[in-house]
């Protein structure tokens, strides 16, 4: 599947944190993630929920997602319409939950795509192709486990599914 | 070649002779969330028609990041929490019993061996029990509860080796912020790390918790500590068992070894807003503080209330400081009582908060205004994390530093202060 879409870059680029993707100021009392969506990375780039448009991208450094397991983070970023993310590497706990809720990541080098840019996302051959400089490269391939989580919509469609866990 | 305790806890629970780099539907002995996750898991167990945990030891939920609860918005969510414990008849420590971190050791639900899962980043707090346990999101925990069972990557594992005699007033937490300073907010990524050496073996079990608790700052999934008889004597005298001990083989095969020396060890600081931000206390002599912070998961149990009022115990907090004393549970507080360490905290100035996360997550009771320094026992001090975004400074560092500081109105050496 090809994805279309518009960059957002954030400063800092590495060690973006779940406290910043979503704050704990909002996270612990609103449990609607259509309006948490409206108030995510607030704490380092205040006018990102009303920027943020369907089909769009972060792209960031290392780390990305790394300190509070709070899953509000990948789902308040798939409700502001964030189609995947593309970083150098990812903290283990926010790798997982944006699988299990639908949302894609790659992990490839970044320093070469700039905020603004329009970039083509390739999830099956891993490609990452930018329209303003012509550049592309190629990101790691998303392991198999994680590719059938996506396919069947997350972890709990895929339970629903298959009636346990069927990852091989 | 040998395996490590990351290897054989999840070959017990999977069934199969695994090592680092597969994949594995591995048994969950028991899981846990708290009231900041409970509700996404709740939704997915309704939606898999739950009807009671298969997790060998079950499940508990606990309300301690808002309690008691700040707001009416909040009350909504755990009156969710509430009725769905209820209904499912799920153990559900409410408000005042304390932080989920220091209550499930107390309850006895994970033991060495265990593989145990939690709705929170800190859950790798319980590998000081010789258990593996991680942090996850409410989709897995749902499924882990629902399932009785989840898919692991076996890591693979670091051995953070440490010796040496640790200087007085340095401790626990000074060597885990050093060695998170040195291996960096990613530098373990996946890892299960296993500390070991002369000074972890000398290690309290409320310092070694305190070290597990803060190996997700680095990045890692799991740090079990090795099982000996500091560990046995905290099991008998809560009346729990011993679990099956686990230990890693002297031919395991580590993917790196790290050394460090503590009697080389000083207080350590990490600076806002980043937790490998690890200096000296020297390097900030004189920075201004305008609130201190002693309590959460990291530091909040009574030993570390108690360092805490050896240095403060016949002094007086500097005026214009808020000192805030969070207790780990209900049964710290009850001891700090017993003890006396609460008195001596409330006589140096001490402001005593209920059990619970409160003002490490911003939630309430003890959000710090606009331009302030606070200095924290806490484990983590991104920007906002304490529930103001303006100009908010966050140090992280041990109970006797924090302490000192308190006394002083600025950060301070512990050493220092008679």
């Amino acid at each position: 599947m090809k994805l279309d879409g518009k960059v957002h870059r954030f400063s800092p680029n590495d060690d973006i944190n779940t406290d910043y993707i979503i704050s704990g100021r909002y996270k612990f009392k609103i449990d609607d993630m259509n309006e948490l969506a409206k108030h995510v990375m607030e704490d380092i780039s205040p006018d990102f929920g009303s920027k943020v448009r369907k089909g769009d991208f972060i792209v960031a450094g290392r780390n990305f997602g790394c300190g509070s397991s709070r899953e509000q983070a990948p789902r308040a970023l798939k409700a502001a319409g964030i189609s995947a993310i593309i970083a150098k590497s990812y903290a283990r706990i926010f790798y997982r939950s944006c699988f299990n809720v639908g949302l894609p990541l790659l992990e490839c080098d970044t320093d070469w795509i700039e905020d603004g840019d329009l970039i083509t996302v390739d999830l099956d051959t891993g490609e990452v192709a930018d329209a303003r400089t012509g550049k592309n490269t190629q990101a790691k391939p998303i392991p198999k486990t994680m590719q059938i989580l996506l396919r069947d919509g997350g972890l709990i469609p895929h339970l629903k599914k298959h009636g346990d866990f069927a990852l091989r | 070649m040998g395996k490590t305790i990351a290897e054989k806890v999840l070959s017990s629970h999977s069934g199969l002779d695994c090592a680092a780099g597969e994949i594995v539907i591995a048994s969950v002995d028991f899981c846990m969330s708290q009231d900041g996750t409970s509700t996404m898991m709740i939704r997915e167990l309704e939606s898999l028609g739950f009807s009671a945990p298969k997790t060998k030891n079950g499940m508990a939920m606990v309300i301690d990041h808002n309690s008691p609860c700040p707001s009416v918005d909040v009350a909504k969510i755990h009156t969710r929490i509430r009725d769905f414990a209820n209904t499912n008849s799920i153990p559900l420590f409410d408000v005042g019993e304390g932080i989920c971190h220091q209550l499930v050791p107390e309850s006895g639900k994970v033991l060495p061996g265990d593989l145990a899962v939690g709705a929170d980043s800190h859950t790798c707090t319980y590998g000081a029990l010789n258990a593996c346990s991680t942090g996850l999101g409410s989709a897995d925990v749902a499924a882990a509860a629902f399932a009785g069972k989840l898919w692991f990557k076996v890591p693979e594992s670091y051995s953070l080796v440490v010796n040496g005699k640790m200087p007085h007033r340095v401790g626990a937490k000074d060597l885990m912020l050093s060695v998170i300073g040195s291996l960096t907010s990613d530098g373990a990524t996946y890892k299960s790390v296993e500390f070991s050496g002369e000074t972890v073996n000398n290690l309290s079990m409320d310092g070694r918790f305190t070290i597990a608790n803060m190996a997700v700052e680095m990045g890692a999934k799991f740090c079990p500590f090795a099982f000996d008889s500091k560990t046995a004597n905290w099991l008998s005298v809560r009346g729990f068992g011993d679990g099956v001990k686990v230990a890693s083989d002297s031919d395991a095969g580590f993917e790196k070894r790290f050394d460090f020396d503590a009697s080389e060890l000083v207080p350590k600081v990490a600076k806002p807003h980043a937790v490998d931000k690890v200096v000296d206390v020297s390097a900030l002599r004189g920075t201004t503080i305008q609130q201190a912070f002693l309590g959460t998961c990291t530091n909040g149990r009574c030993s570390d209330l108690e360092a805490a009022a050896l240095i403060l115990k016949g002094k007086h907090i500097k005026s214009g400081v808020r000192l805030i004393v969070a207790p780990a549970s209900r049964s710290v507080l009850i001891e700090a009582i017993d003890g006396g360490v609460y008195a001596a905290l409330l006589k140096a100035g001490a402001t005593i908060v209920a059990p619970g996360c409160g003002p490490c997550v911003g939630t309430h009771a003890g959000i710090p205004g606009d331009g302030e320094n606070v200095i924290s026992t806490a484990n983590r001090n991104f920007k906002g994390r304490m529930g103001n975004n303006e100009d908010v400074g966050i140090y992280l560092a041990s109970p006797e530093t924090v302490a000192a500081s308190a006394l002083a109105g600025e950060i301070t050496d512990p050493r220092e202060v008679p």
